[in-house]
């Protein structure tokens, strides 16, 4: 465990130096226990592949007083229970208006774009944390085969729903947002809803599987 | 209940209280006023509770009906506020008659005003806050910045509102920067000696891509030593970001809850009201402060805004 000062008011707590899944389950065990046992100077908690970030309330400690209080946190948690994932399937319509860059993904990696889907579907990602807009969930791993980068120049828009990949990465924009990952294809599901429960399709630790459908299934399960 | 009429939005206007903190689980960051110090000031002016829900305009102002009357307080941003052609003045709670219009034009001198409503802005809470989340359009009236026509509910006044006013020399304190005070960032050690110079002895140009997600700075380029990606972590508040090309960026209330460029610095807390407050076209500075005198910036500022009695006469 490593510990470094991000802000006058907020602490990076580092649990490993690579993405995977050793550094993470310690992210999302150090996570449950601070859910269970949870602490009233703690303002904010952003888990990420290796790191928590905790934001306190510094008007009542400082960065040592935390620090001691994550040290008798982190060994305890070794022991809380992961659970059992959830798993989560999620239909994508691949390619056309829905993956505009599914065919230059194809041609960087020199494979036909069917072959890019194959590889896309074939995993069970696992969700490592959510960032960047409310719902969007950091999949991974990607085949090395489709691990391409993010665009030189980020979309203006990109459309909800639509599926990403970046480095080995993927992801679904919850919300039309700026975005400068590559887009293979759409889902017709809401990622974030705030009236329902959860409000996130995908949560931290899920496991996801992509399921290929078509343009009609898509404009179907959009209408319902 | 009383009613908000938006005759004219102005550039964008948004209901804002102090943001919904704790939800970064869920890929949620806080939202809330730009400058919570100004909404502070303007509630408690009225009474109202520090972070009650309040119109957050960015620049220029907007025309504004209240059928039945309100007392409202204006705090920020010098708009040039008028009612029937008399200037409305900035920090003081002024009842606005029923049917007369509240007009607000474009800044004098900062970015952000305030118009604070006794009673507060009625909207339907998401995760427990007012604020709205553009990027999401979540939260705040519809989730959206508001539009001519959006007729909003406000609280009902319960009180004669005792007229409250500010001691000399609070807002002195308060003032808006334009040298934003800093902590090293947690990659600062990426960077040169060279790059972390310039930081704090360079002049930085707010530019006009600067939003409530983040302000985009033009100036010199920092450049990290060697490798520039890094395995994405949790951004706090005030974060300067360096892209691979050199540019620095201020993360701010609707950023991106985590991120994978370097962070050299950080804005203090103290300090990011005045963020809230900068203009496209502004130039800033950078002071390097240590953490103890951060922490003690800060904890002097939410005594002073945390006293009655030191704030009002």
């Amino acid at each position: 465990m490593r510990f470094q000062a991000a802000s006058d008011q907020a602490l990076l707590v580092y649990l490993g130096e690579e993405i995977g899944a050793p550094a993470h389950e310690r992210v999302v065990r150090l996570l449950r226990l601070l859910q269970q046992e949870p602490i009233a100077w703690i303002r904010n908690i952003q888990p990420a592949y290796c790191s928590l970030l905790i934001t306190f309330d510094a008007t009542v400690v400082d960065h040592a007083e935390v620090q001691a209080k994550l040290s008798e946190y982190e060994p305890r948690a070794k022991k809380m229970p992961l659970g059992k994932p959830r798993l989560v399937e999620v239909p994508v319509c691949y390619g056309g208006e829905f993956g505009p860059d599914l065919d230059d993904v194809a041609a960087q990696q020199g494979l036909q774009p069917e072959k890019v889907v194959e590889l896309h579907i074939a995993r069970t990602y696992h969700a490592y944390f959510l960032g960047f807009a409310p719902g969007f969930a950091y999949l991974g791993d990607l085949a090395d085969e489709i691990a391409t980068p993010r665009l030189e120049t980020p979309r203006k828009e990109v459309a909800a729903g639509s599926v990403g990949i970046a480095g080995r990465q993927t992801a679904v924009y919850p919300f039309a947002t700026p975005g400068g990952w590559r887009l293979i294809g759409r889902t017709p599901l809401a990622l974030f809803r705030k009236d329902r429960e959860p409000m996130g399709l995908i949560a931290i630790g899920d496991q996801v599987k992509f399921r290929p459908i078509t343009r009609a299934e898509f404009l179907a399960a959009r209408q319902a | 209940m009383s009613l908000l009429v938006v005759e004219s939005a102005g550039l964008l206007t948004t209901v804002q209280d102090f943001g919904r903190e704790g939800y970064g689980v869920l890929g949620v960051s806080a939202s809330g006023a730009a400058d919570a110090v100004a909404l502070r000031l303007g509630n408690l002016l009225l009474q109202n509770s520090a972070g009650a829900p309040a119109l957050e305009m960015t620049l220029t102002g907007g025309t504004f009906l209240f059928p039945d009357g309100a007392v409202i307080c204006l705090a920020g941003a010098n708009f040039g506020a008028q009612v029937d052609g008399k200037v409305l003045e900035l920090w003081r709670p002024n009842a606005i008659l029923p049917g007369k219009r509240t007009v607000l034009g474009a800044t004098r001198d900062f970015a952000r005003c305030y118009l604070c409503v006794a009673g507060g802005i009625g909207v339907v809470e998401f995760l427990g806050s007012a604020s709205t989340h553009l990027l999401s359009g979540l939260g705040g009236w519809e989730g959206r910045a508001l539009r001519k026509g959006d007729v909003l509910p406000i609280g009902r006044l319960e009180k004669n509102i005792r007229r409250r006013k500010l001691r000399a020399g609070v807002l002195d304190g308060l003032k808006p920067e334009k040298t934003l005070r800093v902590t090293r960032g947690p990659q600062s050690e990426w960077f040169p000696e060279e790059a972390r110079r310039t930081l704090v002895g360079g002049e930085f140009v707010v530019s006009e891509e600067s939003n409530r997600m983040g302000l985009r700075l033009d100036g010199p380029r920092l450049a990290a030593r060697g490798k520039t990606e890094m395995i994405s972590e949790g951004t706090p508040l005030g974060a300067i970001q360096v892209t691979p090309s050199g540019q620095a960026i201020i993360l701010f209330v609707e950023q991106q809850t985590t991120g994978g460029y370097p962070k050299i610095a950080n804005v203090i807390g103290a300090d990011l009201h005045c963020v809230g407050q900068l203009r496209p076209r502004d130039m800033i500075q950078f002071e390097e402060v240590s953490l103890e005198a951060a922490r003690a910036l800060w904890i002097e500022q939410q005594r002073l805004l945390n006293s009655e009695e030191r704030l009002f006469a």
